[in-house]
């Protein structure tokens, strides 16, 4: 019987968990370290990389003013697209949650529907509505409420526009895994000890519902500030994100090292601000959506 | 109308659909005032969707409802001021004890001061008053049972309805509960509506009882008329061990009633005298006679020196036990008479019937109960 022997226990779940561990540590850790290494290299004029331990990337990254405000931008339309998904998401999940509707599989698989369109395509497809020769150009000249196309792509509002579309069904599925796990009967009391609908909603369902909220904003935070694809599409030249830096060193100029201290500058942030969520919520919360 | 007004509750021609199902047929049901009412019945008899349109928490499709005289129909369940325990508790987990206790009273413009204090006391009476600062999960099911409860009482509603509010609990804890709650109702004196499908409960706690079937009321009645004069079969089986019989009616007067079975011979039976319309000669019944009220005497004996000591309501028959199920204080028989199966629970004195041991069977007219087929 060798697992009745004490010194075995403690190495069982390890040996369980090492095919993870073993994908966690090829796939990621060491590709980090590779990066982390690559960021201390530094690129010759000539076109040379020279291994070694040098700090010009990071006092370049860390000193220049030009990609702390990219960094802040970054932030802004991270945050705005997650409060925005916030608001607009919470909607359609609390509908489908308390829908008496019987085929509710139905309208989560709605949801997932989209994702079976490729990114790019979702987000060029903005062009159509809101370009020069879009619908809605189309429309409000048919209308004869402008004479002129109006130009409404290519600024900050465009990307964010496609990231929110991008984004809501990943806010949508947060919200909605917290909202249908709350018990109905907490809502029936609440009415019956004298809430209005309204004041039900905000004494309980909500604050139930924040950790579904919390963990969609999470989500959605950090793949909006992860994208690179979305500004270059419907973005103008002035709304760059961080990741189009790291793009742009790395396939662009060729300068791995740079690209290297970038992303790492851009995992920091967000490695600290999922740290702050584990903190408080923990990531259980985002295991259920996608359980 | 004066008896209305002495009822807190009333049920007026009540019916409940959903779609083509009826959940409740029409039913009318007077809940006076202080009382404690029991719904009774087996699983999906419609005791909840009753329970829940008093609330409204489930719309009505036909007739009223009134509450202390006024029709509630469309007042909103907030307006209606009625305490409800959940059988989950459904207590707030993101509050504390004090929080989820005193959510009622902030609707209710109650001073901070006074509600505290109402708090307190909520809390004293289900005798838990050291657990304010806890959160719901850091208690055991019981205790979440018990501020479910102080949480709806603490509003001093007019009517408080309990939606099978033990069933969840283990078996001990359950009895103590049931104790627990109707000293609580008791010495509250607050108009309650009991859900349960557990006779037993419904027996312990009930002023009255209302057995519900299949969307029907079949019985409303205080425990003892339900209990031993059940007016249909699905009573008499619903509630207790009983033996139904068939039977025919051959004379019925003041008095009571001739009834002749087959196999059995006949037997006198009682019946009310407002009953005796109901029965015509040569009429087919049902007799139901409960399990504890056939006595059972071994013929080794004698039956002759048995049957002489009777009174003379007491018809005897013979049979042969079956089957022994000892239970301690008493045990219950399954015997052969006549080409019948019946059952008997009776107190042992000194030992057990035996198995196989030829039995003579004694019942009193007063124990047979005359239904309608
Ligand atoms: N929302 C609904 N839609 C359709 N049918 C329903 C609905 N709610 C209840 N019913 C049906 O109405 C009947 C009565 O239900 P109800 O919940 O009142 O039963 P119950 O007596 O409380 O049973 P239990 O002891 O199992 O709780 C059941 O047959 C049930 O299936
Ligand atoms: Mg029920």
């Amino acid at each position: 019987m060798a697992s009745l022997d004490p010194q075995e226990k403690p190495l069982r779940p390890w040996a369980l968990l090492s095919p993870a561990l073993t994908a966690i540590l090829l796939l990621l850790v060491i590709p980090v370290c590779f990066i982390a290494v690559y960021s201390f290299w530094l690129r010759t004029a000539t076109g040379a990389d020279i291994a070694g331990f040098h700090l010009d990337n990071w006092a370049e990254v860390l000193g220049d003013a030009f990609y702390r405000d990219i960094l802040g931008f970054t932030i802004w339309i991270a945050f705005a697209t997650t409060v925005i998904c916030a608001l607009v998401g919470y909607i359609p999940a609390y509908f489908i949650a308390m829908t008496q509707f019987r085929h509710k599989a139905y309208l989560l698989l709605l949801l997932m529907l989209p994702f079976w369109i490729s990114y790019i395509i979702r987000t060029m497809s903005w062009i159509n509505i809101l370009g020069t020769s879009g619908v809605v150009n189309v429309g409000l000249q048919w209308l004869g409420l402008t004479d002129e196309p109006i130009q409404m792509l290519y600024n900050q509002w465009t990307v964010i526009i496609g990231l929110v579309h991008f984004l809501l069904p990943f806010m949508i599925l947060n919200v909605y895994v917290s909202l249908y796990a709350i018990d109905r009967n907490l809502i029936d009391a609440a009415r019956s000890l004298g809430s209005t609908p309204w004041q039900a909603f905000t004494e309980v369902t909500l604050p139930l519902s924040l950790p579904g909220l919390a963990a969609g904003s999470l989500l959605c935070f950090v793949l909006a500030a992860g994208t690179y694809i979305t500004p270059l599409v419907l973005g103008g030249p002035t709304d760059a994100m961080f990741a189009n830096l790291v793009f742009d060193a790395i396939i662009t100029q060729l300068n791995w090292p740079l690209g290297s201290a970038l992303s790492l500058v851009l995992l920091a942030l967000l490695g600290v601000l999922v740290a702050v969520y584990n903190r408080f919520a923990g990531m259980g919360q985002i295991a259920k959506s996608f359980g | 109308m004066t008896e209305a007004t002495t009822h807190a509750v009333t049920l007026q021609k009540v019916v409940k659909r959903y779609g083509d199902f009826t959940a409740v047929h029409q039913t009318d049901l007077g809940i006076e005032d202080g009382s404690f009412l029991t719904l009774l019945g087996p699983s999906g008899c419609g005791k909840t969707t009753t329970l829940r349109m008093i609330a409204g928490l489930t719309s009505i499709t036909e007739g009223d409802i009134l509450i202390k005289g006024t029709r509630v129909n469309d007042l909103p369940i907030h307006k209606r001021n009625l305490g409800i325990v959940f059988q989950n508790y459904a207590l707030f987990p993101h509050k504390t004890v004090q929080e989820n206790v005193a959510f009622g009273l902030k609707y209710r413009k109650v001073s901070a001061d006074e509600a505290r204090r109402r708090v307190g006391e909520a809390l004293e009476l289900v005798q838990l008053p050291q657990t304010a600062d806890r959160f719901p999960s850091q208690l055991s099911g019981g205790q979440q049972q018990r501020i479910a409860l102080a949480r709806a009482i603490v509003i001093q509603p007019d009517v408080l309805l309990l939606d099978e509010p033990l069933s969840a609990l283990d078996a001990n804890l359950r009895e103590d509960m049931r104790v627990e709650l109707k000293r609580i109702q008791h010495s509250l004196g607050i108009t309650t509506v009991f859900v349960t499908h557990d006779q037993s409960e419904a027996l312990a706690m009930s002023d009255r009882i209302v057995v519900m079937s299949a969307g029907h009321v079949e019985q409303v009645g205080s425990p003892e008329e339900v209990y031993n004069r059940p007016s249909s079969e699905f009573v008499a089986r619903f509630l207790g061990a009983s033996n139904i019989l068939e039977a025919r009616i051959v004379s019925a007067d003041r008095t009571g009633a001739k009834v002749e079975t087959q196999g059995l011979g006949t037997f006198q039976a009682a019946i009310d005298q407002d009953e005796t319309r109901r029965f015509a000669e040569g009429q087919k019944v049902k007799l139901s006679i409960r399990a504890e009220k056939l006595a059972l005497t071994a013929t080794g004996k004698g039956a002759a020196e048995v049957a002489s000591g009777d009174a003379p309501d007491i018809a005897r028959f013979d049979g042969r036990v079956t089957t022994v199920d000892y239970q301690g204080q008493v045990a219950r028989y399954f015997l052969e008479a006549g080409g019948h199966q019946l059952q008997a629970i009776n107190t042992i004195d000194e030992h057990p019937l035996s198995e196989g041991e030829a039995v003579s069977v004694g019942v009193r007219a007063r124990d047979v109960v005359v239904l309608p087929q």
